[in-house]
């Protein structure tokens, strides 16, 4: 909100006064730390629904046959639970939340570049999400398409599809809103001195992620309006029996779906590359490194997207092209996490929560990056396509990946974000639950789809059940770290000791201002001399 | 660390990142229909006959005029533009009031065209399309509602973003030191006037 009057600095953003009372002046405030937190809640609202739809499937999946729900709902709730998680949480997750939060206090500026826009790409996200919980409570059923939507079942099957297909597409332009304010903000508010090359990684990460949300949404925007006018008009182009194909439309699909894929770990990768060296205390090892490997998959990631499609038809020089592009992309990846365990060796290491999930994050996020190459590969892909071995392999990356540093990034932030600290030992026992149950849960889905056992069935044959009731375990146990860590984090905003200014001591920018931080972030814009940088220790 | 005073997040004001944001817009939305020109070229080249039939079903009149239209539509707003600069407001808002104009003239051509598609029973879905025409006309007539309708929504859009700028320069908000707004109108406008001018050849001209 652009006033002209005065606003003291000692006044923080939680506590401000505006014009607007009571919830008004959360949802009609254009200052980027309340909507990011905007963000935040209406994001938790949507993973509890996820998370309960997760435990119902994996309790549906405890023993063979029908345990609590017919084929039909285990259909409808796959899909819900997919549609959910992507586009509500980790599609958005970290850029929406922290980046909102932390993008302009990092590089020193007031706010983003467009803050009402900001604040009607939160608007857009809040319809989108209606939108999709309107398809599952009213019309004939649940979608059942699965979060793919793949042609031609989505015209053909008789659930309320519509509108989570504009659901989706809405949350698409949410995402394209959010990445245009961020690139415009880094291009144009770094503070005086900041240049490119002097910018933290986390913003950087956010500005790789904002080219690819700018760049890739607008075709799943095109494809999703062919398939909702496909289900409207008939139009043909995704219908064999008007002459369309039904596999352009999952080139068209995955076009968008797979760069997503690095929409969501780019920021997380941002945020572990901040938590690393503030908890090793040494300077980042291969800052350009870094930078440079974030645009490579940035880029590179752009041109993967045939690996979803190995079995659905493609020729072999397809084939054989996409496999390499996707072995290629795991070498930035890698580069990351040479760079981060460098970064650790010899630091002064204080193994604090955030450093906690941040090296968990490293050891996951390895476990479902070569699992992923088990699936790049051709021979090995045919063999595993569909099963549980993918599943288990995309919770290890976009769960286990996006989670843990999303964990790790509220747990490195929470004190500046709310002005008081957490308790430390609790916020321990959550992470050793929540990552215990992680991979008892995750881990089994390996071995089953190894052995056979497809994914989106409700029913299996009795040799996976072992398998299956430990993962089901697994799922309780993930749940129960889930709640200590929200519940620690929730009393301690209200009523945790008052933190200091820098409680790890950060160099990065954020960490010189109070906490929680005064409405426009700085008194005085900071000005970044020669000498000065973000991992200067 | 000093005080400054001039500095982009200091200024209630900065046109470069406007321009900027309409701009990477602008990307979105060359992306957006990208994903139906790769439709199409993949549909045109597995029916090629087709497609040449279907062609020679659209009047090549209307279009052409359409064409004409959009680019002197898009001659008047980038005269506006100017005519703002040299501090012209009554030639600023006539221009914006012709270019609106052409662009309401546009989309009644494309009413009246659409029109006699129906009339001949060419729509998706109908019978004609279904029973006498072969897959890849389907398939081209889909294309065309899908790709000139969306065009259509693009004309209806940017006619609102004129409005508004022309409401904001008789208002005096948007003039010669502030006239980023009426700029990225322009810009808009320029790229739906630069759609058309893809989509004319493709479904009007190749043969």
């Amino acid at each position: 909100m652009q006033t002209d009057t005065h606003i003291p600095h000692d006044v923080n953003y939680l506590d401000y006064k505006g014009k607007n009372k009571g919830i008004f002046a959360w949802i009609f405030s254009t200052d980027h730390k309340r909507i990011a937190l905007l963000y935040m809640y209406s994001m938790l609202t949507m993973f509890v629904v996820g998370v309960a739809l997760g435990l119902a499937m994996k309790l549906e999946l405890i023993a063979p046959g029908k345990t609590i729900m017919d084929p039909q709902t285990y259909n409808a709730i796959f899909t819900v639970h997919g549609v959910i998680m992507i586009f509500m949480i980790v599609i958005p997750g970290l850029p929406a939340v922290f980046g909102n939060f932390m993008l302009p206090i990092m590089i020193g500026a007031k706010d983003v570049a467009f803050p009402r826009i900001n604040l009607l790409s939160w608007y857009f996200y809040v319809a989108g999400a209606l939108l999709v919980i309107a398809s599952v409570l009213f019309g004939n059923g649940t979608p059942d398409t699965g979060w793919t939507f793949y042609a031609p079942y989505s015209f053909k099957t008789g659930t309320n599809l519509l509108p989570a297909i504009f659901g989706a597409f809405i949350l698409g332009f949410s995402s394209i809103l959010t990445g245009l304010n961020f690139i415009v903000t880094i291009h144009r508010m770094r503070c005086p001195g900041m240049t490119w090359f002097k910018m933290p990684l986390f913003p950087w990460s956010l500005y790789g992620t904002a080219w690819i949300q700018l760049l890739a949404t607008p075709v799943i925007g095109i494809t999703l309006v062919l398939v909702a006018l496909e289900r409207i008009f008939g139009i043909g182009v995704f219908d064999p029996a008007l002459g369309g194909d039904p596999i352009l439309y999952q080139h068209l699909f995955w076009i968008y779906s797979h760069p997503a894929v690095y929409v969501m770990i780019l920021p997380a990768m941002g945020a572990i590359s901040e938590i690393i060296p503030t908890f090793s205390q040494k300077h980042i090892f291969g800052y350009r490194a870094i930078i440079v490997s974030t645009l490579a998959i940035a880029f590179v990631g752009y041109f993967v997207w045939g690996h979803h499609m190995f079995t659905s038809g493609m020729s072999g020089t397809a084939q054989y092209t996409f496999s390499i592009l996707t072995f290629i992309v795991a070498i930035p990846s890698a580069i990351k996490v040479f760079n981060w365990i460098s970064t650790m060796h010899k630091g002064s290491i204080n193994p604090e929560a955030p450093f906690l999930w941040a090296v968990t994050f490293i050891f996951i996020f390895m476990i479902g990056g070569f699992s992923g190459l088990v699936l790049g590969a051709l021979a090995t892909n045919v063999h595993v396509h569909d099963t549980a071995f993918v599943v288990a392999h995309f919770h290890f990356i976009v769960f286990g990946g996006v989670g843990f540093a999303f964990f790790g990034a509220i747990h490195y932030w929470f004190p500046k974000m709310f002005g008081r600290m957490y308790d430390k030992v609790w916020a321990k026992v959550g992470w050793a639950f929540f990552t215990v149950g992680f991979l008892t849960l995750y881990s089994p889905m390996f071995y089953l789809g190894m052995i056979g056992m497809p994914r989106r069935y409700y029913d299996y044959l009795p040799e996976y059940h072992a398998a299956n009731i430990l993962s089901s375990l697994g799922s309780w146990v993930m749940t129960f770290g889930l709640l200590i860590i929200v519940i620690n984090l929730f009393r301690s905003a209200k009523n945790g000791p008052i933190a200091e200014i820098n409680p790890w001591h950060g160099k990065t920018l954020e960490w010189t201002v109070p906490s929680p931080p005064p409405v426009e972030n700085f008194d005085e814009i900071p000005v970044y001399g020669e000498k000065d940088g973000p991992y200067e220790y | 660390m000093e005080h400054v005073t001039q500095h982009a997040a200091d200024q209630h004001y900065d046109p470069e990142a406007n321009k900027l944001g309409m701009w990477l817009f602008i990307f979105t939305e060359l992306l957006l229909f990208g994903g139906l020109f790769i439709v199409y070229s993949i549909y045109r080249f597995l029916n090629p006959e087709s497609f040449k039939m279907a062609g020679h079903e659209l009047n090549l009149t209307i279009g052409a005029i359409n064409t004409l239209i959009l680019l002197v539509s898009s001659m008047t707003i980038a005269m506006s533009t100017s005519a703002l600069q040299k501090k012209n407001k009554g030639l600023t808002v006539l221009l914006l009031e012709i270019t609106i104009m052409l662009a309401m003239i546009f989309l009644i051509n494309k009413y009246f065209e659409w029109g006699v598609k129906f009339d001949h029973g060419i729509w998706p879905g109908s019978e004609h399309m279904l029973n006498d025409l072969s897959h890849g006309e389907i398939l081209f007539f889909g294309l065309y509602f899908v790709m000139t309708g969306l065009h259509a929504l693009h004309i209806v859009v940017g006619m609102i973003i004129i409005i508004v700028a022309l409401n904001r320069v008789q208002k005096g908000t948007v003039d010669e030191n502030r006239p980023t707004l009426l700029e990225n109108a322009g810009l808009y406008w320029h790229l739906v006037d630069l759609i058309w001018i893809f989509l004319f050849p493709l479904f009007y001209l190749i043969h």
